[in-house]
């Protein structure tokens, strides 16, 4: 047993160290959805007010949350990228004929990625006061908690694609068709009400849609009318419990096959 | 019991056949190679060995382990240098032996011991503390043996352990392998499409097609060839070899439109030959055999045209 806990955080720390001493990994992954953020925001603002919503809050507020999960997604993305190329050509290769078994590998580098990811997020959660998000005693621990889960599941879901693909380009194009539409579609750059029927089912089949309410549910703990008309806090975190669990079976599966 | 057993291997990649009913044994403190020409199914029986692949049919057993049923077992003995480097660039030497040494179940005192016995070793005591990208290839490559051997495996494989370094470092990378083996008794196992390398082994197997074509100690290999090789290059091969078979009575190849002969007085050979027929040759070289001419009297054509044919098929 002291044998796969060593395993496990070695490859986790090694993922950690790896991402300190690539400071633009570091950088691009945070200044990217932040460039976003401010350009969005700011161009989109004046022009649209997203549906159930509070009065007072506004385009720039209503995106911080879902630009947290992009951060998280990048960062997340940008930590198992890496593995494409270190599985056939790095340091992968070595750990694939040491004596550990698949499961400690993948958990490695989920906690690695996670640690990045949930970095980053609290990085990036320092800004909420800027937009109006005021954090309390309560609500800051929690939404730590669920970016925690959320980096988890994100880094797990990049482990399946990463362990599956045989070059970087081929997770770019995964990136791009699959990732950020789940991201679009998650109420994280709109809101699911006020879209039509057909698309409003599609955001509801989405399990990020849920990881998102799950945040906004704790950045707005102690003020429940702010995070508007969401699903409500207990269901999202099943659901986004359930995805870190199933998307880590399904990482820990691929790595094995 | 031999550290190596190969039975009856067959291995294919859908309708390619990569492996083809291979068998060999390898015992312990030996030093074993793989000589063949790339796609030769070099690579796949490395990764096999290494526990990468499953067998599809036949077996290996290493240290009496079957590799497709308990490669955990296996994997616990092996050492394992690959083509690419498996090193992390960001990281320090020390830093990549001590995350691998974790990996095999090595921490605390013991593993710095054995870091520092590793260094020490392959001469790398300095370099602990850079980052493994600012090395140059040579130590790269030391430090990948380094790292490889930290855990003591019993049987060390390796993937082309020569390719990319120049023949210096290569000499010196050698003397450390046959240090191990005389140290430790580590058994070694390397693929290799250098000639020059397979002399070095203790005992060769020559990989060609998927099919083990000939297998034994360098000088045994070589003497199936019989005494002298001489070659003979004419604008007419095929008509001077008739010639030359009924003056003379030797048989030929004919291989890359030259004439090759085995004889066992060579020397004498060559000289009456161009006494013979001064005309029609262009050119005489005359030598002992060496592992290229085993190859080619044990598959019918040369060691580089099999790569060049291999590499247009795939």
């Amino acid at each position: 047993m002291r044998r796969l806990l060593l395993a496990v955080m070695t490859l986790w720390w090694r993922e950690v160290i790896r991402f300190f001493r690539q400071r633009s990994r570091l950088i691009s992954a945070f200044a990217q959805p932040l460039v976003f953020w401010l350009l969005l925001g700011a161009g989109l603002g004046q022009s649209f007010r997203p549906t159930g919503a509070p009065e007072t809050t506004g385009y720039f507020e209503y995106l911080y949350a879902g630009i947290m999960v992009l951060v998280l997604l990048f960062t997340a993305i940008f930590a198992t990228i890496s593995i494409v190329q270190d599985r056939r050509e790095g340091f992968l290769q070595g750990v694939l004929v040491a004596p550990v078994p698949r499961w400690s590998i993948v958990l490695g580098q989920a906690l690695g990625g996670t640690t990045l990811a949930l970095l980053q997020g609290v990085l990036f959660l320092v800004l909420a006061p800027v937009v109006g998000v005021h954090l309390s005693i309560a609500s800051a621990p929690a939404t730590v908690g669920i970016i925690f889960l959320l980096s988890f599941g994100l880094t797990n879901l990049g482990l399946m694609i990463a362990w599956r693909m045989d070059s970087p380009q081929g997770f770019h194009a995964i990136m791009n068709l699959i990732l950020f539409p789940i991201w679009i579609l998650s109420g994280a750059f709109f809101p699911i009400s006020g879209v039509p029927v057909y698309f409003e089912w599609v955001m509801k089949l989405n399990p990020l849609t849920y990881g998102v309410a799950a945040l906004r549910r704790c950045l707005y703990l102690d003020n429940a009318a702010g995070a508007g008309e969401i699903p409500q806090l207990a269901f999202s975190l099943l659901i986004t419990s359930l995805f870190c669990i199933l998307t880590y079976v399904g990482a820990t599966r691929t790595a094995a096959s | 019991m031999p550290t190596i057993e190969v039975e009856n291997l067959h291995h294919a990649y859908g309708a390619r056949k990569a492996l083809v009913g291979v068998t060999f044994d390898v015992s312990q403190g030996e030093i074993f190679g793989v000589l063949g020409p790339n796609g030769g199914g070099k690579s796949t029986l490395f990764k096999i060995l290494s526990t990468l692949i499953h067998t599809n049919r036949g077996r290996v057993r290493l240290f009496g382990y079957d590799q497709a049923e308990k490669p955990h077992e296996v994997r616990k003995h092996l050492g394992v240098v690959f083509q690419h480097p498996s090193l992390d660039l960001k990281l320090t030497v020390v830093e990549n032996l001590r995350h691998h040494g974790h990996l095999y179940g090595l921490w605390g005192r013991p593993l710095q011991g054995r870091i520092q016995t590793v260094l020490d070793q392959l001469g790398l005591t300095e370099r602990g503390r850079n980052l493994v990208e600012t090395l140059s290839g040579g130590l790269q490559r030391r430090v990948e043996l380094a790292k490889a051997i930290l855990h003591q495996p019993s049987l060390l494989l390796l993937d082309e352990p020569s390719t990319g370094l120049d023949p210096g470092i290569r000499q010196q990378f050698r003397s450390h392998l046959a240090y191990l083996r005389e140290q430790d008794g580590t058994t070694i196992v390397l693929t290799t499409h250098i000639l020059d390398e397979a002399e070095w082994c203790d005992r060769v197997g020559i990989l060609d097609e998927g099919k083990l074509v000939a297998i034994g100690t360098p000088e045994a290999l070589k003497d199936q060839v019989g005494a002298d090789v001489v070659i003979i290059d004419s604008s007419d091969p095929e008509g001077l070899a008739t010639r030359i078979n009924q003056q003379f009575g030797y048989g030929y190849s004919l291989v890359d439109q030259s004439l090759r002969i085995e004889c066992a007085q060579g020397h004498e050979f060559a000289r009456d030959v161009v006494a013979a027929f001064p005309q029609e040759i262009q050119s005489v070289r005359f030598g002992k055999p060496t592992l290229e001419d085993v190859f080619i009297k044990v598959t019918g054509h040369r060691f580089v045209e099999a790569a060049i044919k291999e590499n247009r098929e795939t």
